[in-house]
């Protein structure tokens, strides 16, 4: 984490990662006068309502009305303030997606959306309400920075950050119930740069957002069948860490990826890109949502069914592990 | 202040200007959204060369009013103005359209100076432009923000959004204007999908509304100039206007939204430009 990026939420290991953010985001308020804080109608549902309470004064309610709010936060953004956007990330993405691309993106103005409820964390509210395709849609978009974090903690770290970001920034969370992962917030968080959550050699979890947590539960059983895993947090898609990537796959030579997303287009598709273009080769699965509308559910229960849980990661894992691959270190008569 | 005659003779003779200019940059881009840009002209004209507080000099002053065109496609006769008022060498207008240049049917502020945002997609202005009032509100300075829809633009639902949002907000340092040209792209907007009442439907969505002949620049004047006395409410001008207006060739008709000038049309454009005494 860059100096001066500090925030302190004393009791965060009480507070859910939507919480954390709401109450973060208050304190960025005191430092930053440019921040407008703007939510349609999901203050509280979204925790940026604990911006409200501090700055009545640059809270914006719209109503329930996102096209509008991201136009006026376009047009805030042009006469120099920051507004950090909260709504859920179907909407943010879907509905409002081409007011986020034209006016938002196009111009590269500093509006910071916060999309809450993503994936399948609003599982009970059914296939209207889950967000799976919002990674594919704003990594598509010129400009436009994407982060996927972790738990709350890395949340509080990317807002943070974000505001020192120069440019539309999309920070993709959860329904604010997710459990943590890191224990502190001093662990070099940067945009851009996947965080080593765990070294290993002999395969690489790729993963973002409720998938750090399941990959590291996986990679504890998986090493006790006596494996080493690398469990590496991407929590940028965009820009993303090649160095990172390629790191993994010269070193481990088989790389799963979990997300809470469909498999096409989200962030395995973009590690994928990556591997593809260095002309490396690797054993690869992607885990994640299949291609298709995911059924009502308990997100814990989803994540299971559609195998990006621990179990899931583990079968996958132990898959994976059964392909041969060239041991040599000499990439150039595989390029 | 009313205009007085002197100027209103000047301002005719600036839209006269324009209006060629638009007419020369549609014939060497090799076709234009010429019939929106011509029957804007009027309230363009009198708003960059008698109210607007800007410098061309200075395009980024903080302190300038704003100038939103909804009606993106409006671009070619914008950057008319922006050209004449000095914001770029006009010379480089002959790019239009053009692979490379800065200027493309729907103007990008990011490459040309005195474009306060980019527009193009429909219905999204009033929010952009609310946005910026409100900044201005917010900061307690008193520049003001103009904002331009067409008329068949106002069946995007989006508007009507920003419309109540505006309101709530009580943003009277926002003046909209709906250039009722009464056509869209594939008809007359009645036939298509009526916008009318306007009137009506601003004023119920919490808005000070006047209607005025949007060719008449006295009415577009002191339409302005009564917007901005209005307190605690934005003010929506509906100006009425013609298609084409300026060319009589084009004047009200459907095909002249967007076309291609051969040297006879243009040559023809601008005589009939030159003989309106109107404007």
């Amino acid at each position: 984490m860059s100096e001066g990026m500090t925030w302190s939420v004393t009791d965060g290991d009480k507070l859910t990662q939507a919480e954390i953010y709401g109450e973060v985001l208050s304190q960025l308020g005191d430092k930053y006068p440019e921040l407008i804080a703007m939510t349609a109608d999901l203050a509280s549902s979204t925790k940026i309502g604990r911006f409200e309470k501090k700055h009545p004064d640059r809270f914006i309610n719209v109503g329930i009305a996102e096209n509008s709010m991201f136009g006026m936060a376009a047009g805030l953004a042009l006469a120099g303030y920051k507004p950090v956007v909260s709504t859920f990330a179907v909407f943010a993405s879907l509905r409002s997606a081409e007011q986020v691309r034209t006016d938002i993106c196009y111009e590269n103005l500093n509006v910071k959306i916060i999309s809450t409820h993503a994936g399948l964390s609003f599982g009970q509210a059914g296939s209207t309400h889950h967000c799976t395709e919002d990674i594919a849609v704003m990594r598509s978009f010129a400009n436009m920075t994407v982060i996927v974090p972790a738990d709350g903690i890395e949340t509080g770290n990317a807002v943070t950050a974000a505001m020192e970001w120069d440019g539309p920034v999309y920070i993709r969370i959860g329904r604010g119930f997710e459990p943590h992962v890191h224990e502190t917030q001093d662990y070099g968080f940067e945009i851009g740069k996947a965080v080593t959550m765990k070294d290993g050699a002999d395969i690489t979890l790729i993963c973002c957002g409720v998938g750090v947590l399941q990959a590291m539960r996986a990679a504890k059983t998986l090493e006790g069948q006596g494996l080493s895993v690398r469990v590496l947090n991407l929590h940028t898609i965009k820009p993303i860490d090649k160095e990172a990537i390629l790191k993994a796959v010269t070193e481990t030579r088989r790389i799963v990826t979990i997300e809470e997303h469909n498999i096409m287009g989200g962030m395995g598709s973009a590690v994928a890109d990556v591997i593809v273009e260095s002309g490396k080769a690797c054993a690869f699965k992607k885990l994640g949502v299949p291609d298709a509308f995911s059924i009502v559910g308990y997100p814990e229960d989803l994540y299971h069914l559609y195998k990006f849980d621990a179990d899931g990661i583990v079968e996958a894992v132990s898959g994976l592990m059964k392909m041969e691959i060239e041991e040599d270190e000499d990439w150039e008569d595989e390029v | 202040m009313s205009l007085s005659k002197d100027e209103v003779k000047e301002l005719k003779a600036k839209a006269r200007v324009i209006r060629k200019e638009i007419i020369n940059i549609a014939f060497t881009a090799g076709g234009g959204h010429v019939g929106g840009s011509l029957s804007q002209t009027d309230i363009l004209v009198c708003l960059y060369y008698k109210y607007m507080n800007i410098d061309p000099k200075k395009p980024d002053w903080d302190q300038r009013d704003r100038f939103i065109l909804s009606k993106g496609h409006g671009g070619l006769g914008w950057a008319a103005v922006l050209g004449d008022k000095g914001y770029f060498d006009k010379t480089l207008l002959k790019n239009f359209n053009k692979t490379g240049s800065p200027f493309g049917m729907h103007l990008d502020m990011l490459k040309v100076p005195g474009c306060d945002a980019s527009t193009g997609s429909l219905g999204h202005g009033i929010a952009i432009a609310m946005g910026l009032a409100k900044a201005a509100k917010l900061k307690g300075e008193d520049w003001r923000t103009y904002c331009m829809v067409g008329d068949g633009e106002l069946c995007e639902g989006s508007n009507w959004e920003a419309a109540s949002i505006a309101s709530h907000h009580k943003l009277d340092n926002l003046t909209g204007f709906v250039d009722r040209n009464r056509l869209m792209i594939d008809g007359f907007t009645e036939e298509i999908s009526p916008v009318e009442p306007l009137e009506d439907r601003f004023q119920s969505f919490g808005w000070n509304t006047l209607r005025i002949n949007g060719h008449d620049l006295e009415e577009i004047s002191n339409a302005i100039e009564k917007a901005r006395s209005i307190k605690g409410k934005p003010t929506m001008i509906i100006c009425d206007t013609i298609k084409g207006k300026g060319v009589k060739l084009f004047e009200n008709q459907p095909k002249w939204h967007y076309g291609g000038l051969d040297s006879d049309i243009r040559d023809q454009s601008i005589k009939s430009i030159d003989s309106n005494d109107n404007n």
